[in-house]
């Protein structure tokens, strides 16, 4: 290629780019595509998985949720039984889904991070597929009823274990060597989160689930791990991805170094204590849950130093979100972030605690999290990614349009419905005067809220992957959606210039 | 930041503490808690039937743990007459303390309802006893059989009321009496004194108790 010409590969937003004399030299340029094209097949494959994953995850748990109403459905064969189902979603989901998808957008972001090629690429392609397997015979023997009986740890040991070890491993030493191979002089903050939650998670995992634990300590171990894993690989995997994003689309730095440091870190240090909250009043000693729930509570200065950089990144730039799909996505996950994290806060305070313990509120929460942040920042992580390594713009803005719209209608009436029958439901278990029954009768009408919920958001995905798969078979260069998806779609806050004009 | 390996340091030293602090230490102190002498280990069959609960999922909607009566109501309700202790579980491998109430608690549910014509109706169809329940029946922990084919040393189900199959006999299968004789041995109902053996803190007086009545 001779210098000054313009690669070939690029988006039209790139294009611009370069015609304009706006961004990066033609070398820098392909520098970077050098970067996507180390990465490609990998994060393809990976994505390809997780919506595989996320189509019937959702399908999975449509069902457990019918079957809490309609409870009489689908009883005849054991692995449709509710306790499998709904066992089967959460790993389909998150291990999965989730996994999968905040897998595939980190090995993309590495090598653009720390400008050099994705090293061991065939390793990690190895190590996805050995992964993907591990989770398969989890799911596989959960529905066959082959459980651990510890939560979101029922994947049997022998069968699981050794695939997600050395297939995470592979993945994680391809990312630590394209990092010992960096160019960058600085790593830049979704750097050191990848990097820590390559750490954490098989930390995490391996103490959980290298020794046969029992009793009450059992307990200590089991909402160690599962408080921990949302923290220190779906959080924070995401968290990173989101620190890219927000400001990459926007063309503005993160709003402040300082507090990405104080957020890393404190993150780290208090959420690794949190896990005990979710035995508040239950039989381990006192002093652990005590601890836990103040952890809890200083969580508030991560989410607040977290929150604020990324969400004063954004301020005054609202208007932009109707022309990017991945700002849409990234921004409305960072602000889940904050309100789960709030509120999960508030949620080990003894005196809430006491209501929504036991109930379909923890539920509800964990969908905020899971979902308002996790998969809206892989949705809006994948708007991003995907053209750059198929080399054209998605086809349909109305897709986009019909995907976003019904995924936050699905999440917004799933969390309303859900979380008000937990608190009816808590309620009524708090009133000894109350028989058992009024507190399932009076959480019946959130059920059906979140069944509803559950199908609009199923919907969403079926058009996501549906435009994912067209996407994917366009060929390389073609046309795509000409206008961006929401561009009739009014600033939330006020009106700023459109780009281009 | 600008060297990779601090981070993954860095990382690595926080989680390890944290996994000091919350799994070593409390495996270390809860290592001298010994089961009271009322609490029986489980039998092999009831160690089965505890399988089935696992197999099937019945801990995503039923607790195992009985709270501080100063902070809760689970003693008023009726679900046992104490908190449990971590001594109560010595013998569960993994412990099944569970996280929702979609149903009720369990821990002693062999003292409410210990028997087992009650709990194998129940498990084969939950709404041909308890109308408003929303569990779900485990046919398939049962067979149906045409009245001639019942053979002696069948566990035959009756089960009452307008929901029954018509004109085939219900007969449990092993799994179902093993998890009905798993479900009657829950019962946590033996007085425990304060265990010597057990750190301050590890007893039914917890400071939640106090916070909830607004006591220092």
């Amino acid at each position: 290629m001779s210098a000054g010409a313009i690669p070939e590969g690029l988006t039209r937003v790139e294009i611009d780019a370069v015609a304009s004399g706006r961004g990066l030299s033609p070398a820098e340029l392909e520098a970077r595509l050098r970067a996507d094209a180390s990465s490609r097949r990998v994060v393809l494959l990976l994505y390809s998985v997780a919506l595989g994953w996320l189509i019937i995850g959702s399908l999975f748990g449509e069902l457990a949720s019918l079957k809490l109403h309609w409870p009489d459905l689908l009883t005849a064969w054991a692995p449709l039984t509710f306790g499998r189902v709904r066992t089967a979603h959460l790993h389909m989901v998150n291990y999965g889904w989730a996994t999968a998808a905040l897998i595939g957008t980190s090995l993309w972001l590495f090598p653009r991070l720390v400008h050099a090629e994705l090293k061991g690429a065939r390793l990690a392609m190895v190590g996805a597929v050995l992964f993907t397997v591990g989770v398969l015979l989890g799911i596989v023997g959960v529905l066959a009823g082959v459980n651990d009986g510890m939560e979101w740890l029922e994947g049997n040991r022998w069968l699981t274990a050794p695939f997600q070890v050395v297939g995470g491993g592979l993945i994680g030493l391809s990312l630590f060597r394209t990092a010992a191979a960096r160019k960058a002089e600085h790593l830049y903050v979704s750097v050191w989160y990848i990097l820590g939650s390559f750490v954490w998670f098989p930390m995490l995992y391996l103490t959980a689930k290298i020794y046969p634990w029992s009793g009450a300590t059992s307990a200590a171990v089991n909402w160690f791990y599962a408080h921990n894993v949302l923290g220190f690989w779906l959080t924070s995997m995401s968290v990173g991805a989101a620190y890219y994003f927000i400001p990459k689309v926007l063309g503005r730095p993160i709003y402040s170094y300082q507090l990405s440091l104080l957020g890393f870190w404190s993150l780290a240090m208090f959420y690794s204590l949190n896990g005990m909250h979710h035995l508040v009043g239950g039989p381990i000693p006192e002093w652990m849950i005590t601890t836990s729930i103040v952890a809890s509570i200083f969580m508030f200065i991560p989410v607040v130093a977290t929150g604020i950089n990324l969400h004063m990144t954004v301020l005054g730039r609202f208007g932009a979100l109707r022309y990017s799909p991945t700002l849409r996505f990234v921004v409305l996950g960072g602000l889940a972030y904050t309100a789960v994290s709030l509120q999960g806060s508030l949620t080990a305070l003894r005196e809430v605690n006491r209501i929504t313990h036991f109930t379909h509120w923890t539920v509800a929460h964990s969908h905020v999290g899971g979902y308002g942040f996790v998969t809206f920042v892989a949705f809006g992580s994948m708007y991003y990614v995907v053209p750059r390594l198929v080399g054209h713009e998605w086809p349909s803005a109305r897709l986009i349009r019909w995907h976003f719209n019904l995924a936050l209608a699905g999440i917004a009436i799933y969390v309303v419905a859900l979380s008000w029958a937990g608190v009816a439901q808590g309620l009524a278990l708090l009133d000894p005067k109350l028989p058992f029954q009024f507190s399932v009768v009076r959480s019946m009408p959130g059920l059906y809220g979140r069944s509803l919920g559950g199908v609009l958001m199923t919907i969403a995905h079926f058009v996501f992957a549906y435009h994912f798969w067209i996407m994917l078979r366009a060929p390389r260069g073609a046309a795509g959606a000409t206008r961006p998806p929401f561009h009739e779609a009014q600033p939330l806050l006020y009106a700023v210039e459109e780009p281009g004009r | 930041m600008t060297r990779p390996i601090l981070i993954v340091l860095g990382a690595f030293a926080i989680m390890a503490s944290a996994i000091c602090l919350l799994v070593l230490v409390p495996a270390a102190m809860l290592r001298g808690v010994k089961a009271p002498a009322a609490l029986q280990p489980y039998t092999a069959r009831q160690l089965a039937g505890r399988q089935v609960y696992i197999a099937n999922g019945c801990l995503y909607c039923h607790s195992q743990q009985i709270r501080d009566p100063a902070f809760t109501t689970d003693v008023d309700r009726g679900w046992g007459a104490r908190a449990t202790v971590p001594a109560d579980y010595v013998y569960d491998r993994p412990h099944l303390m569970g996280t929702m109430r979609t149903g009720p608690d369990l821990i002693n549910v062999g003292q409410r309802l210990p028997s087992e014509d009650w709990q194998l109706i129940h498990l084969y169809d939950p709404r041909a006893l308890v109308e408003w329940s929303i569990m779900p029946g485990f046919p398939f922990l049962f067979e149906k059989k045409a009245p001639g084919d019942v053979r002696p040393g069948d566990r035959v189900v009756t089960v009452p009321g307008p929901r029954a199959p018509k004109g085939v006999v219900v007969v449990a299968k092993p799994e179902a009496v093993a998890l009905a004789d798993y479900l009657i041995s829950l019962k946590r109902t033996y007085p425990v004194e304060e265990n010597p053996a057990a750190p301050p803190g590890v007893t039914q007086h917890s400071a939640a108790g106090r916070v909830a009545q607004g006591r220092p």
